[in-house]
């Protein structure tokens, strides 16, 4: 046996040791390497910032779970407080039972650091099911849709929904997913309802919603946590967070970094030693 | 008449909306809008069935102590006592619910997923080969859009992110639309035979 059969035959748990290395040292002592902003961050973000305050609401699906968390919960933040700087009124949504512990996670971590108000600055709105039967029902009327909100105040007595009614008063419907629900956004509510629709999403899904990008049907894309680092980035840079507040994204952009550069070395380190045995094997 | 009524019913609706979507008169927005409260009820009743399924395969796995009954009793459990502490307790940041999810389901969910970078390391380091042609394009593909996608590549190679935004933008959305125009089409194909009566696995039985 040569030492590209014995690179073949290594015993995986030590590649395991590796990654775990990779992952874990990073996230101890963060590098902190510059990300490079891609124009579908810069539009989204560019359209929130001119979002006038207290004007027409966003209204933030958080169409994930805790599986998708560590990619997407940093996103949504990252908007939350893009959002609650420019005192821009947020509908939080969830639309399965699991998503809406998402939405309870993302405001408790950033509402205090604006002193943002529910029924205010935000509304948590409850689960409903239904899915698209929800996402429609919106554009006809929000408070026929869900009565209340998550706290169970009612909503004609919440301030902030004085003047949301449906679609037309909401400026742009954010769906944060790792899932297809995005194209369900695109497709029922922004084609009915004329609402425009940005995207949010994890680096694996990110290919499938180029296509809207190029359409126009999607104003932006956050895509996996490079695309949340990027966001935190252009929020740090004009000034809209606290001085003292973690960049979340981007110190799991140095973890992924050595992860992806682990593997690239895996991948090369495997094909070498392939072509290899295949010669030997020829010979 | 057992099967008769549903497909009656599906064939009415089904045309129904489909004709209401191009009357843009307020009785037919009012009825689209009614129909879309029946949608939610429905999802109501839908969750219920759906609890009452997941009992009855449970229940009938710990009866007969069929093989990894335990993991039922576990999933009955878990399902009786996460309900009775979000009904009796109540929901919010503040209750029992509240930490239910944050320290149970959120380390749990993140640890399966979490896993997948390890076997994937792993599967990629042994399956990943130059095969053929068509594996050799993807394995170079697929390493310089990882190269570029992280700030290390970024830095060493600045202008990679254009060339794989340019990948990104051309060759896979081309490929996508592709894709999403096939399932579009597929899409209206089976609703149509599930109107017309043709497609009926939705009824059951097989």
């Amino acid at each position: 046996m040569n030492i590209w059969e014995k690179m073949m035959d290594i015993d995986r748990r030590w590649i395991y040791l590796l990654v775990g290395i990779c992952v874990l040292i990073p996230l101890i002592r963060p590098v902190g390497l510059p990300t490079f902003t891609t124009p579908y961050t810069q539009a989204l973000f560019d359209y929130i910032d001119k979002i006038p305050p207290d004007g027409p609401a966003i209204l933030i699906s958080f169409d994930f779970d805790p599986a998708t968390a560590p990619e997407l919960l940093p996103m949504a933040q990252a908007i939350l407080r893009h959002c609650f700087f420019k005192d821009i009124n947020v509908l939080c949504l969830g639309l399965y039972p699991t998503y809406i512990g998402m939405i309870d996670m993302a405001l408790s971590n950033v509402k205090d650091d604006y002193e943002a108000k529910s029924g205010e600055d935000f509304v948590f709105l409850p689960y409903v099911p239904g899915v698209t039967a929800v996402m429609l029902s919106i554009g006809e009327d929000i408070k026929r849709t869900f009565g209340r909100d998550y706290y169970g105040v009612p909503l004609d007595s919440l301030p902030m929904m004085r003047h949301i009614r449906n679609y037309d008063d909401i400026a742009l419907v954010l769906s944060i997913s790792g899932t297809q629900l995005p194209r369900e956004w695109a497709v029922l509510v922004g084609t009915t309802y004329h609402v425009r629709v940005g995207v949010g999403t994890t680096a694996v899904s990110a290919a499938e919603f180029y296509t809207f990008l190029q359409t126009g049907q999607f104003v932006g894309m956050l895509g996996g946590l490079k695309g949340a680092a990027e966001y935190e980035n252009l929020i740090h840079a004009k000034g809209y967070t606290k001085k003292d507040t973690r960049k979340v994204a981007s110190m799991g952009m140095d973890a992924q970094s050595f992860v992806h550069m682990l593997m690239i070395v895996l991948i090369v380190i495997g094909n070498i030693a392939y072509f290899n045995i295949r010669k030997k094997k020829a010979r | 008449m057992k099967r008769q009524i549903p497909l009656i019913i599906a064939f009415i609706c089904g045309i129904g909306m489909i004709i209401q979507f191009f009357i843009p008169h307020p009785v037919s927005q009012k009825t689209y809008e009614e129909v879309l409260h029946w949608q939610i009820i429905v999802g109501i009743f839908m969750m219920i069935i759906a609890v009452r399924s997941l009992c009855v395969v449970h229940i009938d796995k710990i009866r007969r102590k069929k093989e990894g009954w335990g993991y039922s009793f576990i999933t009955l459990f878990a399902l009786a006592f996460t309900a009775f502490v979000g009904i009796a307790f109540g929901m919010g940041e503040e209750f029992l619910i509240s930490d239910l999810y944050q320290y149970i389901m959120v380390p749990m969910q993140s640890t399966m997923f979490s896993l997948l970078a390890f076997y994937m390391a792993s599967a990629a380091y042994r399956a990943f080969k130059a095969r053929t042609a068509q594996a050799t394009l993807l394995l170079v593909v697929a390493l310089v859009v990882m190269f570029g996608r992280v700030p290390v590549g970024e830095r060493l190679v600045p202008w990679l992110p254009r060339v794989i935004e340019w990948i990104l933008m051309y060759p896979n959305m081309a490929a996508q639309r592709g894709i999403l125009l096939g399932v579009g089409l597929g899409m209206i194909a089976t609703s149509l035979k599930i109107i017309l009566g043709i497609e009926r696995g939705y009824l059951g039985g097989g």
